[in-house]
């Protein structure tokens, strides 16, 4: 069976809309993909769903078949539950029941909504992606987590808060354009040091907002895709995932990720590409040190390089290896069960040159989506490719 | 109002740092975690005893947490760290040092304190 197609996709503008229903945003984003794709509702066999934190900020669980109903598909829908890499474990999932046959046309997503509850809440629903025994009743929230693996990679190899505010300001002018990003804001180094520090040493622009919104890509066999002429150039050649222990102090390493090095591993082994192949990424930057960690897991830097590529241009969209053309989560915004989702449609629109950012890599034709789920405990790696 | 039922071996624990007692599980080969493990994540190894945690444990990261939940809402801004005590390390607030003078490395030891806005035990280092 050959590789799955990315046939079409679609994203809500993230951002802050409480009053909007879970339902309401996952439809918004389902019905794009499907039209985008131009797949009919009866063909498609099973939704893949991500969400994070439905029970606490709607009362509702069982979000599976709730979201089938409100795309108006009637097929088995499941939801997945890896902290934020929720929608990343969901598009495995798709990929490896359409590469084995079981499938024909699967819809992967995830939703969010978060900002109805307000941002203490928010921060609390969040924190549960910790060890409630051993981290979150000893004070650790998810930015607090974050501070803790930034200034032991500081420790171990050097940088600073200005290394990390340059990668802010790249994200922040990669959203301009991005018409479905939370904040379109061009911001300076110096804006972000001196912003309100959340949990030391990370500031208010090291962190991703709380976002509302939601993610879907119809996903199809290649053989479904040329029977109905469907023009879906990108394909997911590779998909990996890694795990590692929940709790940060259960780990030999506070500065390095192996959960996905272990996924990024799987995912060029399986794609047969290496590093040196990526023309673009996008990462999980839910905090500033967060794309340090993982462009240094997918090997395209070396441990204790990554902090230096946005300090020195290499990342930003003029650079050799421009990462998170989106914005990232930082400034596209992070509804965390959509997000998995949100980076496999951006890079499936870069590759296929529809991307408002696509000019940063006009002759790009791999990809890679990075999603990480809590401290990074949960993994997602896919490998994206031009296909003829 | 029914009283929460105790988090079994993680509220013995707690009572037996109270107790000057604190302890950690160590396997077969000499892994160290904390309660409740009936398996070595990292080996696979049964067999695990009680084994007392060190007196004492190195600051390995920290960070001064101003924007806190709401279970800490009045605790902030306060420190939370992570200290190596050897076979195990443990995450725990830090205490009895002004947040700006918390350093990496430095010795502390372990007790069981309160939560300012909810009176619930928590972990808590204080410099040696």
């Amino acid at each position: 069976m050959s590789d799955p197609r990315v046939a079409g996709a679609g994203v809500t503008k993230f951002g802050k809309h409480p009053e909007r229903t879970g339902r309401d945003l996952f439809a918004e984003a389902g019905l794009e993909a499907l039209d985008a794709a131009g797949v009919a509702p009866d063909d498609v066999d099973a939704l893949y769903y991500g969400n994070f934190m439905g029970e606490l900020a709607e009362h509702q669980g069982h979000q599976g078949p709730l979201m089938a109903e409100a795309i108006g598909v009637d097929a088995p829908a499941t939801r997945f539950e890896a902290a934020c890499a929720s929608a990343g474990a969901a598009v495995r999932s798709a990929v490896r029941d359409l590469r084995n046959g079981e499938a024909e046309v699967v819809v992967v997503g995830g939703a969010e909504r978060m900002t109805n509850i307000g941002t203490a809440a928010a921060t609390d629903a969040l924190a549960i992606a910790a060890d409630d025994l051993y981290e979150v009743r000893a004070g650790m929230t998810f930015p607090g987590a974050y501070a803790l693996m930034a200034r032991s990679y500081f420790d171990q190899y050097g940088g600073s808060r200005e290394d990390l505010a340059h990668i802010a300001v790249k994200n922040h002018e990669h959203a301009l354009v991005n018409e479905h990003a939370q904040i379109q804001k061009e911001i300076t180094v110096e804006d972000a040091i001196e912003a309100p520090t959340i949990a030391s040493p990370l500031g208010l622009y090291d962190s991703c907002p709380i976002t509302d919104g939601a993610a879907a890509a119809v996903l199809t066999t290649a053989e479904y895709a040329a029977d109905h002429d469907i023009d879906a150039p990108v394909a997911i050649t590779g998909t990996g995932q890694g795990g590692d222990n929940l709790a940060l102090q259960d780990r030999p390493h506070l500065a390095q990720t192996p959960a996905a090095d272990k996924a990024a591993e799987e995912a060029y082994g399986d794609a047969g590409i290496g590093p040196e192949d990526v023309d673009v990424a996008e990462v999980h930057d839910c905090f500033t040190i967060a794309e340090v960690l993982a462009i240094e897991s997918l090997g395209l830097y070396e441990r204790g390089e990554g902090i230096h590529a946005a300090t020195n241009g290499e990342t930003d969209r003029h650079g050799e290896m421009p990462v998170n053309l989106s914005g990232g989560l930082k400034a596209k915004g992070h509804p965390v069960g959509a997000t998995g989702v949100a980076q496999l449609a951006t890079v499936a629109w870069v590759l296929d040159g529809t991307h408002p950012r696509a000019d940063a890599v006009p002759d790009g034709t791999v990809g890679v989506a990075h999603n990480a789920g809590g401290t990074v405990a949960s993994t997602t790696v896919h490998v994206l490719e031009v296909k003829a | 109002m029914t009283e929460p039922a105790p988090d079994g071996q993680y509220d013995e624990w707690l009572d037996a740092i109270e107790a000057d007692g604190g302890y950690y599980v160590e396997c077969a080969n000499g892994h160290g975690w904390l309660p409740p493990r009936r398996v070595c994540p990292e080996c696979g190894s049964r067999e695990l005893r009680d084994e007392p945690l060190p007196d004492s444990g190195d600051i390995v990261t920290h960070t001064t947490i101003t924007v806190a939940t709401p279970q800490f809402e009045d605790d902030a801004p306060y420190v939370t760290a992570i200290a190596d005590f050897g076979p195990v390390s443990v995450t725990g607030l830090v205490r009895g040092v002004d947040p700006e003078d918390v350093e990496m490395g430095a010795v502390v030891g372990i007790e069981v304190g309160e939560r300012e806005t909810t009176g619930d035990r928590a972990v808590v280092f204080r410099p040696r």
